[in-house]
């Protein structure tokens, strides 16, 4: 089932730049469109790219956002997480709870 | 293989269906007209239906969206849908539940994901919520998409004989209306106070937010001590993501009379259950249309399409519209065939204009 939706219609999560446009549809109540738009502006890319592997596979290393196959050196999990706060102007709820136990 | 005049298509239960143009478009002409009878919405246009009809009769396999026009997918069952049994469609492959997030993260690309237990459903969390709090401390660690905790309210666990409260379909049978209608109304009270508890802990262990998945299956008292639930997670937890899914088209009206915020709830349709799911405080609903395993894929995903558009068109919200097995058109089999589904993805993104899946 989850094959089947994402070949038919899904964005690819850290294959491209899926999770990025949900955390705005969530965070921030966007619609697709809308969501697409602003991330696609904080990454400089056009809203058509975002669900480009090709395209966003280089963005997000270069960016330090995670990707999605394993590439040692490059930031995972927390870490990416901690570059998606900044890019997209959100606070995420576990890396706030990361600095709160790390006393940062 | 039939005529070439003939489109090879599905039937509600999922099996082969063959059917000339002129059956085809009938039933989309049908399901249409039935959805907009019901939820009193507009029926799907002529160029819809051309749409609707352009995509089911593909002879294609796999259909797709048309590039740049791809949705976010949220999920249900989190992990249970690779280690769980076949009550959740699962496949019984014994891994952990950290292996099962990684996995849709980096291979089957989902967008976000959610930690599940095993019953799927709030009120069997609480014995083990600290456990549940350390998995998604872990988890979260390790992933980069939004991760949700997700359960089903599930109010049919509060009734005797697995709860506390009478049950209302036995209490009914012997004519006990008014008792039926307050052991609903204390359970949806129960049902509130365990969603605040189980909701508010795991986002302190960091989650990113809550699915409160198939709302409702317990019909108009469900969806009221749910909406309760969203409204204490909300005030305690303002940051939280919060999707609330339905369970169907229709909320089953089993009190009846039972309202939130001054509305009574019993029979709502999508475009009002999204109503009351922003005033109590959601972010993304998923709207449900129920599949018909008697009527072909043509009749159910034109049906389920116009529920959702009626939605949509009114909505404040982004709509993740459920379509699991048996909704949003996809038939009701615990396999459901690659084309159908491909099918109803496309036309739900094209047509009724959803944000998410």
């Amino acid at each position: 089932m989850s094959i089947a939706h994402f070949v038919a219609s899904g964005m690819g999560g850290i294959r491209a730049a899926g999770d990025l446009v949900a955390r705005m549809e969530f965070d921030q109540r966007m619609k697709i469109d809308e969501a697409k738009d602003y991330v696609a502006k904080k990454l400089g890319v056009t809203a058509f790219d975002l669900s480009d592997e090709c395209k966003l596979r280089e963005v997000r290393e270069e960016q330090g956002l995670g990707v999605i196959t394993g590439v040692p050196g490059t930031p995972r999990g927390i870490a990416a997480k901690m570059n998606i706060e900044d890019l997209l102007g959100i606070k995420i709820n576990c890396c706030e709870n990361f600095r709160n136990y790390a006393k940062r | 293989m039939k005529s070439m005049s003939e489109y090879c298509t599905r039937n509600g239960d999922g099996s082969t269906l063959y059917q000339n143009k002129e059956q085809m478009m009938q039933d989309i002409r049908d399901g249409t007209a039935d959805a907009a009878d019901m939820a009193g919405v507009r029926e799907l246009n002529a160029n819809e239906i051309d749409h609707l009809f352009e995509i089911i009769s593909s002879k294609r396999r796999v259909v797709g969206v048309e590039r740049g026009r791809e949705v976010v997918l949220s999920y249900d069952v989190g992990q249970l849908d690779m280690a769980g049994d076949n009550g959740n469609s699962g496949g019984g492959i014994a891994s952990s539940r950290l292996n099962g997030a990684l996995v849709h993260e980096r291979t089957l690309c989902a967008d976000t994901f959610e930690l599940a237990h095993t019953d799927y459903s709030i009120k069997p969390v609480k014995p083990v919520i600290a456990n549940e709090m350390n998995d998604m401390e872990n988890i979260q660690n390790n992933l980069t998409i939004p991760y949700f905790y997700g359960a089903m309210p599930n109010m049919g666990l509060y009734y005797a004989p697995d709860g506390p409260y009478g049950n209302p379909a036995d209490l009914m049978r012997e004519f006990k209306i008014e008792e039926a209608q307050q052991e609903a109304e204390k359970s949806a009270v129960h049902l509130a106070r365990d969603i605040e508890y189980v909701s508010t802990r795991v986002y302190k262990a960091g989650a990113d937010g809550f699915n409160f998945d198939t709302t409702a299956s317990a019909g108009d008292a469900d969806f009221v001590g749910t909406l309760h639930g969203v409204e204490k997670l909300r005030a305690q937890c303002p940051n939280a993501y919060i999707l609330l899914g339905m369970a169907g088209e229709n909320v089953m009206g089993i009190h009846g009379e039972i309202e939130y915020d001054g509305q009574v709830v019993a029979g709502l349709f999508p475009q009002e259950q999204v109503v009351l799911a922003e005033k109590a405080g959601a972010d993304v609903f998923g709207p449900v249309a129920n599949t018909n395993t008697g009527k072909s894929l043509a009749w159910n995903l034109a049906r389920a399409v116009t529920f959702v558009r009626g939605c949509a068109d009114v909505s404040n919200l982004p709509l993740h519209v459920n379509m699991g097995m048996g909704v949003g058109g996809i038939p009701m089999a615990e396999t459901p065939p690659l084309d159908a589904v491909t099918r109803c993805s496309t036309a739900m993104v094209e047509i009724a204009k959803v944000d998410g899946i």
